[in-house]
This record gives C-alpha cells, structure tokens and sequence, in this order.
C-alpha cells in the first residue's frame, strides 16, 4: 500500500515527502542539514538532545525534528533567529556540562559536540562549569571500554544501544534532575557488569564519554625495543575500513597499502588474521561434521546440535552471561584472533627460530571486545598470552598518522609467509554472513567432492544485512565417508547485532527452531561494523564495506579455506590434521557461565 | 529462598510478570524493607526478565525508591517554599538534635532516616513532614518532638 | 474584557443531590455523542493547569478506532502550593469515580486508572476500599467498566501526561515525543483519555446539572468555577471553589493579610504577580491560567529565596532528559548564587533571561518550558532583590 504524500515547505523550498517522514528526513530531501546529537540513523528517535530544533510557523514552541513528523502544509524554517539562539544555547549548556579538555582527548578532532562548538563559534563560556569533579574519575576497569562521566552529554545513545542492538542493558539512565546519569547496574565498574566489550556504544557516542582502552603506547614501546620480535595480525575487516580514518572514500579496499603502513610503522613481521580465519573454518568444518555424524549415525544425545560459531568475542561473552545453558553448542574453536595467536608464538615462532619469551604479538581488530579476549585465562596455550596488545581500526589510523606516514601515496605491499596467506573464504569472514559462506564453501565440497551450486561460489542466501538470514542446502550424491549426510538438509542460520542472536537463542531453547550450524557476529553487520572501526557507522555505511569485502574475494585466485597453501602446510608440518592433538592444545578451548544478574 | 525473594515471588504473582507491574512492585518491596537492595533488584530483574541496570535506572528515577539502605522509619520533611516560610528549618533542626544525624543520614540504631522532600502538598498547613506513609501538618518544634517521642517508644 | 467579582461557590465538595448511580444512569440514557457535546457544550477546561478543552480531548479519543482505550484520572498533584486534589479525593470520591467512568462511556474504554503520587499514600486505603464499591455497583448495572489504582513514588514531572503513561507501564517517568498526543497513543500506546481529579468531577455536575447551570459561572474564556489552593503570608489558608475570572486584586483583598507584594499564580510553574500588576490581572484562561495554586508574600519575604527555591525544586525534578531542562534549570540557579555573591555581574541575569527564553521554546515538555514564567516574572519585578 502506498503511503499518502504530504506537501510542506522548508525556508520556503516545496518538498513533498510521504506521510510519516520526519522534519529531519524531508529536510535532508532538500539538502538542508540540520545538526543532530541523540538523533542515530541505527537508533530509535529519542528527541532529547534538542540541538535539531526547527521552527514550525504557527506552533508555540520549536520542533525537535528528528522526532517530528510532518504535516500538510507545515512551514518550516531550519535556520531563523529562534532556531540559532535556542540552539547555541543548547551546545552551551552541553559544554557547560562537559568536561571540554578536548587537547588531551581520545576522541578530539572525531567529536559530535567540538564540531558543534567549532561551528557555533562558541568561544569564551558564558555559562557556569558543572562539571562534578567526581565525574572525572575514568572507569578503567574494562580492558575494552572507558567510561568517562564528565564528557557525558546524556544523549543516551549508548543506553539505546546497548538495549535495542545489542539486548544487553548493562547501561541505563539513572536518577533524574542535576543527578541524573548514565550509569551501570548500582553504578559498578564496566568489568564487574554483563557488558561484553562489543563496542558498539563507543561507535555511537559522539563525544570522549566512551572510547577504547587505548595500548598505542604499549605497542611503540615493543616496537622501539630491539630486543622484541613484534608480529602483527590484521582481521579480515580492517582493510576495508581503515582507509575511512586516513581520507580515503568510504568503501576503499587498502589491504596492500594497510601492509606496507605497518612495515612502516615497524612491525617486525606483518601477517595475517585471515591465515587463520581459514584454519578456523577447516578446524570448525570438521567439528561440525564430528558433531553431525555423532548425532545421525552414533545417536549420541550429548552432543549439541545446533552449533554455533565463536570467532565473535563479544558473542563469547554474551552467551555466556545470557545463555550459558547453550554454551555446549558453542564450537569449541578459538577465534581466528586466538589461534593466530597461539600458533605465532610455537609454529611461526619455531619455524623462524625466535624465542616465543621475546616474541610480541599484536592484533589490528575492528572490534573492542577482542582486548578483552586476548586477556582471558583460556588464551595462553602457547605458554604465554598468546596476544599481547589488541589495537582497534582506529588506534593503527592513529598510529600510521603519528609515524608520519602519507597513507594514500604508499604502494601496495604483501604479507610476510608462512602465516600470511589467505583466501577469499577468510576475507569475507568480515561481514555478517561470511564465515557460514565459507565453510560451506569447504563443508559442502569436503562431503560431495563438488563446489558448492551456487554461482560463483557466491552464497547469496547468507549475504545481507537482514537481522536474522536462514538458508537450507541438500546434501546429495556423497563420498562413501559421509554416506550418512546423504540426503540430508543441512539448515543454518545467522545472526548480527545480539538482540537478533537473542531471537535465534530463544527460539532454538525452546524447540522452535532446529538448524545444524549457527552464526553470529556481535555486532550489526558482522565484525566490518565492529566496535573498534571508524567511526561514524550507519546502515549505509555498512553496506559499502560489505560491497568491498565481497568484491576483494571475488578479486582473489583462492576462494575456499582448505586451498590456502599454508594453511595445507601447517598442517602438513605441524598439526597433523584438523581436530588433532596439537590442535585440541593449541586452537581449541572451552567457555565457562557467567553470572547473568 | 530468601525473604526478599519470597517477598518479590509474592508481588510477581498479584501484580503479575510484565513490564507494567514494575512500579507496583517495587512500591511492595520498599513498603516493607524501606529501600531496595542489591538483592531485591536482582530478584525483581530475574522475574521480569529485566537487565538490573533497567530496574536500577528506573527505581533510581522515583525519589520514594530508595536504592540506598534506610532505617525502618523514613522522615522526610517538607522543604518546599510555603514550608519553608513557614518554618521547616527548625523542624528540620529539631529532628536532627533528637536523632543525632544530618539530613540524608540514618540513625545508628537504623530506626531512622532523615530526608527532606519537595512538596507534599500540604502547603495550608505548613511545615509537614511525612514519617513512613502517615502525614504530621501544622508542626512546631514542640509537636515534632512529641511525634518523633512517639516512635522512638515504639522502638 | 469581561470581569467577575470574587464569589465563592460551592460545587465540589457540595454532596446534596449527588446520587453518582443516577448520575450515571441519566448520561447513559443520552448517546456517547451526547454525552460529549454535553461537555464541549459546558466549555470545560483542564483544571489541572494547561486548559485543554475536555470535550474535544474526549471527542478525539472516542473518533479513535481502537479495541482498547483507557480513561486516567491524573491524581499526581504536585505543582508546589496545590493541595486540591488531595482534598477532593478524600472528600468526595465518587464524584471523581463517576466523572470517569463518564469518560469511559463516551469514549468506549474499560478500564480507567486513577494514578495517586506517592505522598499522598495515606489515601490509597480508604480510597481502594471505595473504588472497590463503585466497581461492583458499575458491575451491579452491567456498565462493564473498572477503576484501578496505580501510585506514583515521588516524581513531580509524572504529573505530565506521558511521563505518567511512562510511569504506569514501569519506566523512568520521562516525557514523550508529540506528537503523538494521548488522544491517539497514551497509556500502552492506546487512545486515552487523561483528566486532572478536579476536571472530572465538573464532569460529573455537568451531567448532574446539564451543561448550562456550569456556563452559568465564570466567563466566556473561562467557564465555570476552580478549585483554588490558597497558602503563603495569609490568614486564610486553605481551599476555596472561586468563579473564575476575577481580577487578583479583589482576590488578594480576600485572602491577604494586608501587607501583600506578590502573588504567585499557578504555583512554582507558574507567573509572579507584583502588587502594581493586581488589578489588571484577571484569573483564569484570559489572563493568567492555574491549576489552583496562589501562593502570597508578604514584604518580609525575599523573592530570592522564592526564586531559589523554586529553582531547586525544578532542578531536582527535571526527569533530566533534554538538555534545556537538565542543564537549563542549573544553569539559572547556579547562575543567580553567582549574581547575589558577586560572582557575576547583574547584567548576567540578561543572559539568564534569554536562556529562560530559550528553556520556554526548546525543552521538551511542559516543565522545562514553564520555568521561565517565574525566572523572568520575578527578575523582572524584584531584581534588585535578585542582585543585593
């Protein structure tokens, strides 16, 4: 059905919109652009920050017009001599109650409200400080997130965010007045709460109130002592993100010139995640067919089916606090993060004779909640912390432009051997859908000896930007090994963003939904809409990333995980076999419950 | 199972498992322990099938639902304009020397908590300080005392 | 401008000839329509401060086509220097019972909830135990319609409609977006009707007497008489059912104690009224509106502290939300600590003047945008008590 039209003018312009359209969107029609704070396109509208105020003629007061739809015949005007007092007056009173030490800031030059004050002119403060010396105290607890009260404008980004996206809550506004703040569950440290370090609030945050647990420092000074072996790992997102925080086009692929930058920067060996993104989906592949064979054939009732994938740290910690009575679905693989990890510092390690004592390893993750991963008990099987610093996408943009480095003018390198090698089955592990593409990829052709029958090996039923995706494939004309996955259906499904992994929990706890193989990504659009990648983020923002992830592995050679050479190399030298002994040492780990209240 | 948790079962079941018996819930939980503690917030999110920071943001909104500790009887005196002309500093004074606290603190013996409030609506009959749910308009200081006298007999 | 003179009347608490089952009854007899036009007929307003015409408010919400809609009874009085409501639902309930249930005739709702702030606890016994009776009196004469009791726990902006929508469905009491209006989405996001205490119990005269007895009192812009809650510098506290549409002046003759220099009508949210302004300031929809509160100084009182008070009371029960409110109500406390101290200079009450200005035109709900009536009223008129 079609809606009705609504026509109306803005600073006397005519535009007609549909019914329903807010001030805001019609504006935006007419290239008119209004400035926002709590407004967030990923958002519900909540109207309360009130910098987007417009005049309506014949209406008392101005229009919050994010949260005003429009009318026929309205008039508005975006720019009148009420709207620019009341809305200088309201990036006032934010900064009169926001700790403005933008210099000595994590977020100076990437904040909503200093471009607001920048734009405004606002110079001298006319308003008194309120700013409560005990809001200055930072919440460092969380190896992923600080919480920095006195740069809080109230937007209550963060609180829709964690609450809608992520059906976590582990931020709420409390009390109400001059008292009222964002604030944990009776005001507990981040690490102390069910917060699973995804991120995403900092993504959403327009000022320095949430921000990253910064180790730049950290990975200069192992950078600077030569006595470190410094290895690198970049996750299969970064490299279509990175280039946003250097001034290049949304959407931009940069591998090559991400891998000469951290030469650059001095990483003593430049390697790759997606290495092991492809290790994890043979490693999971062949659990899930342990799994489906112990289930179809031994009729074992312990073995959990569905199963679900646990590359996503802020899903690990999730499942844990929320649903710990499923965690014997979970794959017992570590991420590919973990597994980089583990194995740098024994096989690379070995096979380059380094001391793994003197070995740093440090990942560059488009996520927050891989910081807190890397510092989990489970993750020293190498007999060290197998990963020793976690940067964000953003923290190595920060870096590149502290070593002086002109991003857009490098040339294209490639990574450094033995863990360097990948496939475009590892790349598009960076978008919500990709890592179920690829071990169908390798899954379907492992048990039929056939590719997989979709053109182009492209599996377009996983792809997208829908909440929850749901594909079936027929397994048919097997090998004799897998004789009793002929005929089989195998159903999947996938999830992004944690409230919609809410939906798929729900529904297979209670018997609604049978699948054999699950994934989920923590966050809205899989880890390429990652808590540690440049900020800003939207639903089109998104989109443009995913088109580059799926376009670099279409541009790739090897597209399906057990055909990266190294990969059949490490396996040939060191591990022996998928799900073997060094692998159930090194690669594989189990998840404990965690309080949920 | 806990008091608390068997209090919060109770309320759960009259008021019924949904966000909208929230308020009236925790009304139930202050009304017999005074405030709601850690514990409580805890239970009333498990039943509800609320994050605790949800229940703590929302109880933390109501200035009657204390989140903090209290004593067994809350006072909270009229600060507003019309009580305050008419005299709620002395009431406020009186009640201080007679429990040994400041506004905002419990009494050793946690008997008492002093607070002041905005309007209560008694601005006729000013100053008037509300003890737990019972209401004492038209004070003085000698009338608070003897209020005050009465309760702390009963205890 | 037509004027009145100060007459008392007594409507409200008046229980002679007040059989609510008739009552009910006789509006039965008529259509829902009727029944509205009865009282857009009367030209009732909200007498809970705003004025909104009732009958339009119930018209609308019975055009709504929804299975269910709901009728509330805003009882959360707590405009600082109101009292009425508190006083009526201890009097006279069933007057209040019957206005809603009324409402929820004409407008086709089931259920109608009375919501009671917390301080005002003491009533909810002796209150349930009546409702209890009223509902099974409606279930004797098969009007399948029920009261519920819902309390508030100490929250002033819950007495704005859809924080107290927020507050019943168990969140932070703070105000929605509009539109859209409770007409159409209120309590559960259904049709709704919400009506301050006071306001449904002139419903039920209105249908007791028919709507021309009601037009008989007040004036054209204000029809009808109001509860007033009268405290402060007086010898005469308490409550008072007044016509509406006298000027102060002769209001102030009756209630002050002689040596009076400022009203303050409508409560904190309300507008101060120096004495050289009495007599041409008429009480009620054409001059200045209230929901009941005259609150009367005397020369020995500092408007500093009026000022400073109101202030904090609206600091502390901003729900804190939008920022011209949250920040706004500090910005002018702080900001008049800082001219009395000396710490800024009296022209600072300018800039706080135009921030009041902007707080009227910019905050989200009623309560941010009515602090500027007192700021700027009392700067205006006692600033020197402001400065020194």
């Amino acid at each position: 059905m079609s809606k009705y039209l609504v026509n109306l003018k803005i600073n006397n312009i005519p535009v007609t919109v549909e019914e329903g359209t807010t001030i805001l969107d019609a504006a935006k029609k007419l290239n008119f652009s209004i400035p926002t704070l709590c407004y967030h396109e990923d958002l519900s509208v909540a109207g309360n920050c009130r910098v987007c105020l417009v005049e309506v003629s014949g209406a008392r007061n101005l229009a919050a017009s994010c949260a005003t739809p429009v009318s026929e015949g309205m008039e508005v005007f975006t720019n009148s001599k009420n709207v620019r007092t009341s809305r200088k007056h309201v990036v006032e009173l934010l900064l009169s109650e926001h700790n403005a030490d933008c210099t000595k800031c994590f977020k100076n030059g990437h904040c909503e409200l200093q471009d607001l004050a920048s734009a405004y002119r606002i110079g001298d403060h006319v308003f008194i400080d309120l700013v409560k010396p005990k809001d200055k105290v930072i919440d460092i607890s969380s190896p992923s997130i600080c919480k920095d009260d006195s740069k809080c404008i109230r937007c209550q980004r963060c609180v829709r965010t964690c609450a809608e996206l992520q059906a976590v809550s582990a931020l709420a506004v409390c009390h109400k007045g001059d008292h009222q703040r964002i604030s944990t569950f009776l005001g507990k440290p981040m690490h102390e709460v069910v917060c699973t370090n995804c991120g995403q609030c900092i993504n959403r945050c327009p000022t320095g109130a949430l921000t990253e647990r910064s180790y730049i420092e950290e990975v200069w000074e192992a950078i600077n002592d030569l006595g470190k072996h410094v290895v690198v790992q970049t996750a299969p997102a970064v490299r279509v993100a990175l280039g946003e925080d250097l001034g290049m086009e949304l959407g931009t692929r940069v591998t090559g010139k991400m891998v000469s930058a951290l030469r650059h920067v001095g990483f003593d060996s430049v390697l790759d995640t997606d290495f092991t993104a492809d290790l994890t989906i043979l490693e999971e592949g062949n659990e899930l067919l342990r799994r489906l064979k112990k289930v179809l054939v031994d009729k074992d009732e312990t073995v959990a089916l569905p199963m679900f994938t646990s590359c996503s740290p802020g899903w690990i910690k999730y499942i844990e606090h929320m649903f710990s009575e499923q965690l014997p679905n979970l794959s017992t693989c570590k991420s590919p993060q973990q597994m980089f990890g583990a194995l740098a510092k024994t096989y690379y390690a070995q096979r380059k004779n380094i001391n793994p004592k003197n070995m740093v390893v440090v990942s560059i993750m488009p996520c927050t909640a891989k910081k807190f991963e890397s510092g989990r008990p489970e993750m020293r099987d190498s007999g060290y912390q197998d990963v020793d610093y976690v940067l964000t996408t953003r923290e190595l943009a920060m870096m590149i432009k502290q070593a002086g480095i002109d991003f857009s003018k490098l040339d294209e390198d490639g990574y450094d051997t033995i863990m360097g090698d990948s496939t475009g089955a590892a790349v598009i592990f960076g978008s919500t859908g990709g890592v179920m593409e690829a071990a169908l990829r390798t899954v379907y052709e492992v048990v039929t000896g056939r590719e997989v029958p979709f053109t182009n090996l492209n599996i377009v039923p996983v792809r997208g930007m829908e909440g929850v995706k749901e594909a079936r494939i027929m397994l048919k004309d097997v090998k004799p090994d897998f004789s009793y996955l002929e005929g089989v259906e195998v159903s999947v499904a996938i999830a992004h963003g944690l409230s919609n992994a809410k939906k798929i929990m729900e529904a297979v706890r209670d018997g609604k939904a049978t699948y054999h193989f699950v994934e989920v990504m923590a966050c809205p659009g899989g880890c390429l809409g990652g808590g540690g990648q440049p900020i800003p983020t939207s639903p089109d923002i998104r989109k443009k990333r995913a088109e580059a992830i799926y376009s670099e592995d279409e541009g790739l050679i090897r597209r399906k995980s057990h055909e990266n050479p190294e990969v059949l190399q490490i396996y040939k030298e060191f591990l022996i076999e998928p799900l073997g002994h060094k692998s159930h040492d090194l690669l594989h780990t189990h998840y404990k419950p965690r309080k949920r209240y | 199972m806990s008091s608390t948790a068997l209090l919060i079962k109770d309320l759960v079941e009259k008021h019924g498992k949904n966000r909208n018996s929230l308020m009236p819930i925790l009304q139930g939980i202050v009304q017999e322990e005074r405030y709601l503690s850690e514990d409580a917030m805890i239970n009333v999110a498990k039943e509800l099938d609320l994050s605790t920071a949800d229940v703590y943001g929302t109880a933390s909104f109501y200035t009657f639902l204390d989140t903090v500790p209290r004593g067994k009887n809350i006072i909270r005196i009229c600060k507003t304009i019309s009580c305050h002309m008419k005299g709620k500093d002395e009431i406020i004074e009186t009640v201080e020397n007679m429990l040994k606290v400041k506004v905002g603190e419990t009494s050793h013996d946690r008997n008492f908590t002093l607070l002041t409030a905005n309007c209560l609506g008694w601005c006729h009959q000013g100053p008037v300080m509300l003890i737990n749910d019972d209401i004492y308009p038209d004070l003085n200081p000698g009338k608070a005392t003897s209020i005050l006298e009465e309760y702390m007999k009963a205890h | 401008m037509e004027t009145n003179v100060l007459k008392k009347v007594d409507i409200i608490f008046d229980i002679t000839d007040c059989d609510y089952l008739k009552i009910l009854d006789r509006c039965m007899s008529k259509t829902q329509d009727e029944v509205i036009l009865d009282i857009i007929d009367s030209g009732l307003k909200g007498r809970g401060g705003a004025g909104f015409p009732t009958g339009l408010k119930w018209k609308f919400t019975k055009n709504e086509d929804s299975d269910v809609k709901y009728v509330i009874c805003n009882a959360d009085e707590g405009e600082p220097g109101t009292f009425k409501d508190r006083e009526i639902l201890d009097r006279v309930p069933e007057k209040v019972f019957t206005g809603m249930a009324i409402c929820g005739y004409a407008i086709g709702a089931k259920e109608g909830y009375i919501y009671l702030r917390g301080e005002y606890n003491f009533l909810k016994k002796n209150l349930q135990a009546k409702i209890d009776l009223f509902n099974k009196q409606t279930i004797e004469k098969n009007f399948d319609f029920t009261i519920f009791l819902r309390s508030g726990s100490g929250a002033y902006i819950c007495g704005e409609e859809s924080a107290l929508f927020e507050s019943m469905e168990g969140f932070r009491g703070e105000p929605r977006n509009k539109p859209p209006y409770p007409t159409i989405a209120g309590y559960n996001w259904k049709p709704t009707v919400i009506n301050n205490v006071e306001t449904l119990v002139y419903v039920s005269m209105i249908c007791n007497l028919g709507p021309d007895k009601f037009k008989e009192l007040g004036t054209k812009d204000s029809r009808g008489s109001k509860v007033f809650s009268v405290s402060g510098d007086t010898p005469n506290a308490g409550i008072y059912e007044i016509e509406l549409g006298m000027p102060l002046e002769q209001f102030v003759d009756a209630f002050g104690d002689g040596d009076t220099k400022a009203v303050q009508v409508g409560g904190a949210s309300g507008h101060c009224v120096p004495r050289k302004n009495f007599n041409d300031t008429i009480i009620g929809f054409e001059g200045i509106p209230t929901g009941g509160s005259m609150m009367i100084f005397n020369s020995s009182r500092s408007m500093y502290n009026v000022l400073h008070d109101y202030l904090e009371f609206f600091t502390e029960e901003s729900c804190g939300q939008c920022t011209p409110c949250r920040v706004g109500c500090q910005q002018l406390l702080k900001g008049i600590e800082a001219v009395k101290k000396g710490d800024r200079k009296p022209s600072y009450l300018e800039e706080l003047k135009k921030l009041a200005l902007t707080m009227k035109s910019a905050a989200k709900c009623g309560l941010g945008q009515s602090v500027a009536n007192p700021f700027n009223s009392i700067i205006d008129n006692f600033r020197e008590e402001i400065i020194y």
